[in-house]
């Protein structure tokens, strides 16, 4: 720091001392306006500091916080779908689909309805996941395609404790309790594989189908076209819900899998329900 | 070299004698208020007759009324914000086509680089809004207040009832013209009428409300108060305008080789400029243009206007202060270096002029530019199709396989129809024999096509499967183009995309 004021030779004015390389700064004085501006938004920040939440612990004299407004904002958007969420819940599915205003209103609200609560089983875009997770773009349903059986199922949900009128159905450990032989149980699972056309043991599926009558076609009917008032998926078609290879079906007849989903009735709202519906249904694979 | 160091050798270093104007420097730069005098001529006619129309193409083409059939606005130019449209005469302009806007900017942006390279700043003199609010509000201030003599005397003066009355009356004009100002820029984002009826009547939005008064007050500010200011401190314009200016572009020069020495006029020896400082008081940013070439400059030629007046009293030569290149002007000043005043000397000067070259590799590269921009511009224009068909291959699941082993892709077609007619188009893929279309809650006509409607001005979304039979032999990726058809059977729009299965 200089201890007093220079001025610089040539132009007569007062230097700020720095100096590099033998050049010194010119002290230049700044614009009015700027400096007004300058203390201006001095003067702003000081009085913004006191009216809004700007520091921990201080909340401002405004009482304005970013939560409430985003609750303020939340509770409109509510308030202006509410009419159309009146309608959507008094109306059945059906009724829903054949309307274009709901219908539109109901695809657009059901992709977010399901991407929150059923994309993390069924996947982003419904396609399931091997191991378990049911596709639902697909056209081969468990518990049936049709709008009601669909909202039936995201109401009461499948094999869980606490709904009463959930979609329920077991299938016996047929290798683990000792029922069928390891040699029964491959025998079976060729006469599967034939159903769809893929074996390639035409003796093990004669004896297959033996077993088959006696043990499986009760609940997944002759030919293994499956029965849906008992969620027995069909066994004729190319859509495996827990694999496809004889070494799966042998661990599935073996020791069942037998796959869970909540009751969505409480948790969600009638209307989000039927948004839901609505969607899942027109993913592709509605019937 | 350490810094303890440095102020010794500065001190060293110093001259021995400071200039004797240490008087202490103020804290800021203060502005030195400019009273630009009333000035004729030429120039400023031509001034005046392009701030008429500027202003008037700016507060009239909002109200012009362009029929467009029902429903539709019907202001010939209008930004309207809530719809996403721009409307433009017979235009209309949809949000994806905003390169139009973009287009018509790069256009202005060369159209300024070549008249500027030719012609100085004709921009920033004649017809930037700067300029012309500026002048219409220093017109209001001569108008009430009287000319430069009188200003400067009524601000010297007493602050007296006079002086109050004839501030307030300029105040209260310049607040009006502002208004009008804000009024008219809500007005091409509004139907002008209606929005006029809804603001006076206190019904107009907030946003209109704020927009109006961010205009009106900035007009105020930055043509009664800032002024001048705006060119020399605020516009990025000026500092880089010079890029496109050479020795060959008209610009506003004092012919320093005739007019020095300035004198007297009755003086020996001196030139033609008799130094009475008409073309300084006449100059809205306040400077001497006989200084040379400056960055407050504005290039408005009233200096040219107000020499031009004088030089006529005197009987001698208009032109002292011309649009001229600065070639010529070193050509003459080199021609008539040494040379005594008088007649001979200006003969000499005039002599060695050259008609400007305005065809050079610089405003041929403008020019080129321009026309590149403006072809590319008519071309898109031109080949500007009413319907566009977007397809949307789903990526999750990247296909379905359905339960007789069949492959599904499927797809959100948008159909993008700018006209204002409804109408149903067939829809028909070409794909490798086998896929089957399906498109979603949909009627197919007679051939058993699916028939799409386009909804008039409007975009409509349908949902469409093809769907490849089990044990069909495809590619990972197949190429298939979606066509639509209108009634006649011809092809309107088409799209391709890809059928995705299994790797085989």
């Amino acid at each position: 720091m200089p201890t007093k004021i220079e001025k610089d030779g040539l132009t007569g004015r007062e230097t700020t001392g720095h100096e590099w390389d033998g050049l010194k700064e010119l002290n230049t004085p700044l614009p009015k306006w700027w400096l007004y501006s300058f203390y201006a938004c001095i003067a702003f920040a000081a009085v913004w500091v006191v009216i809004y939440p700007s520091w921990p612990g201080w909340n401002g004299t405004s009482g304005w916080i970013a939560r409430e407004a985003i609750v303020g904002e939340m509770a409109e958007a509510t308030a202006r779908n509410a009419p159309m969420m009146a309608r959507l819940r008094e109306a059945t599915p059906t009724q829903i689909a054949a309307d274009p205003q709901m219908r539109d209103f109901a695809l657009a609200g059901g992709r977010v309805a399901f991407a929150n609560n059923c994309a993390a089983c069924h996947g982003a875009g419904g396609q399931g996941a091997v191991g378990g997770y049911p596709a639902l773009v697909d056209d081969d349903w468990l518990w049936g395609g049709s709008l009601e059986a669909i909202q039936t199922t995201i109401r009461h949900g499948i094999r869980n404790a606490e709904d009463n009128e959930a979609r329920t159905s077991l299938m016996p450990r047929f290798g683990a309790d000792g029922m069928l032989t390891a040699a029964q149980i491959g025998d079976v699972a060729e006469y599967v594989l034939s159903l769809s056309g893929q074996s390639t043991d035409a003796a093990a599926v004669a004896r297959g189908e033996t077993v088959y009558a006696e043990n499986c076609v009760a609940c997944h009917a002759e030919r293994g076209v499956g029965n849906r008032e008992l969620g027995a998926p069909r066994l004729s078609d190319l859509v495996w819900l827990h694999g496809g290879t004889k070494r799966d079906i042998i661990a599935m007849v073996n020791n069942p899998r037998m796959g869970v989903m909540p009751a969505w009735q409480g948790r969600l709202d009638p209307a989000t329900i039927n948004m839901l519906t609505v969607y899942v249904h027109a993913l592709g694979g509605g019937e | 070299m350490s810094t303890v160091e440095a102020p010794h050798r500065a001190k060293a270093d110093r001259p021995a004698e400071a200039p004797a104007s240490a008087a202490a420097q103020p804290l800021y730069a203060s502005r030195q208020k400019v009273y630009p005098k009333r000035v004729f001529g030429p120039v400023r006619s031509v001034k005046w007759a392009v701030l008429a129309l500027c202003l008037a193409l700016y507060y009239v083409v909002p109200w012009i009324r362009w029929d467009r059939g029902p429903g539709v606005p019907d202001q010939a130019v209008l930004v309207d914000i809530t719809n996403a449209r721009i409307f433009f005469f017979w235009v209309e302009i949809w949000p994806q086509e905003i390169y139009f806007l973009t287009g018509a900017l790069i256009l202005g942006a060369f159209a300024l680089f070549a008249v500027s390279s030719l012609f100085g700043r004709l921009w920033c003199g004649f017809t930037c809004p700067q300029t012309v609010w500026t002048d219409l509000f220093m017109w209001v201030e001569r108008w009430i207040q009287g000319d430069r003599n009188a200003r400067m005397k009524l601000d010297q003066g007493p602050h007296n009832a006079n002086y109050w009355t004839r501030k307030g009356l300029t105040h209260l004009v310049w607040a009006l013209i502002a208004a009008a100002t804000g009024g008219a820029w809500v007005m091409y984002f509004n139907d002008a009428p209606t929005i006029t009826r809804e603001f006076l009547a206190g019904e107009a939005g907030v946003q209109v409300y704020f927009f109006f008064g961010l205009f009106a007050g900035f007009t105020y500010l930055l043509a009664g108060w800032a002024r001048e200011q705006v060119c020399t401190y605020m516009c990025p314009w000026p500092r880089f305008q010079a890029a496109m200016l050479d020795e060959n572009s008209l610009v506003v020069t004092y012919r320093d080789w005739r007019g020095e020495p300035r004198g007297k006029l009755k003086a020996e020896g001196v030139g033609d400029c008799v130094d009475c400082f008409a073309c300084v008081h006449v100059c809205p940013t306040g400077i001497d243009i006989r200084d040379g070439q400056q960055l407050e400059c504005i290039g408005c030629g009233l200096c040219v206007d107000a020499c031009d007046s004088v030089m006529g009293k005197l009987g001698r030569p208009k032109g002292l202060v011309a649009f001229e290149t600065l070639k010529n002007l070193s050509a003459s000043a080199a021609a008539t270096a040494g040379m005594a005043p008088g007649e001979a000397r200006f003969a000499a000067g005039m002599a060695v002029r050259h008609v400007p070259r305005f065809i050079r590799p610089r405003t041929m590269m403008y020019a080129g530019a321009l026309a590149v921009v403006s072809l590319v511009m008519l071309g898109a224009f031109l080949m500007r199709s009413t319907l566009d068909v977007t397809v949307l291959r789903d990526r999750a699941p990247l296909f379905v396989r359905l339960s007789d082993g069949s492959i599904r892709n499927g797809y959100t077609i948008k159909i993008v129809n700018k006209t204002r007619e409804q109408a149903a188009l067939a829809l028909e893929i070409q794909a490798p024999a086998g896929i089957r279309m399906v498109v979603q809650d949909v009627e197919n006509d007679a051939r058993g096509r699916p028939l799409l409607t386009r909804r008039a001005d409007g975009i409509a979304q349908y949902r469409v499967f093809l769907t490849a039979p089990h044990g069909m032999r495809l590619h990972d990726d197949t190429p298939v183009t979606f066509r639509l058809l209108d009634a006649q059977g011809r092809a309107v729009a088409s799209q391709s995309s890809n059928f995705l299965g299994p790797k085989s």
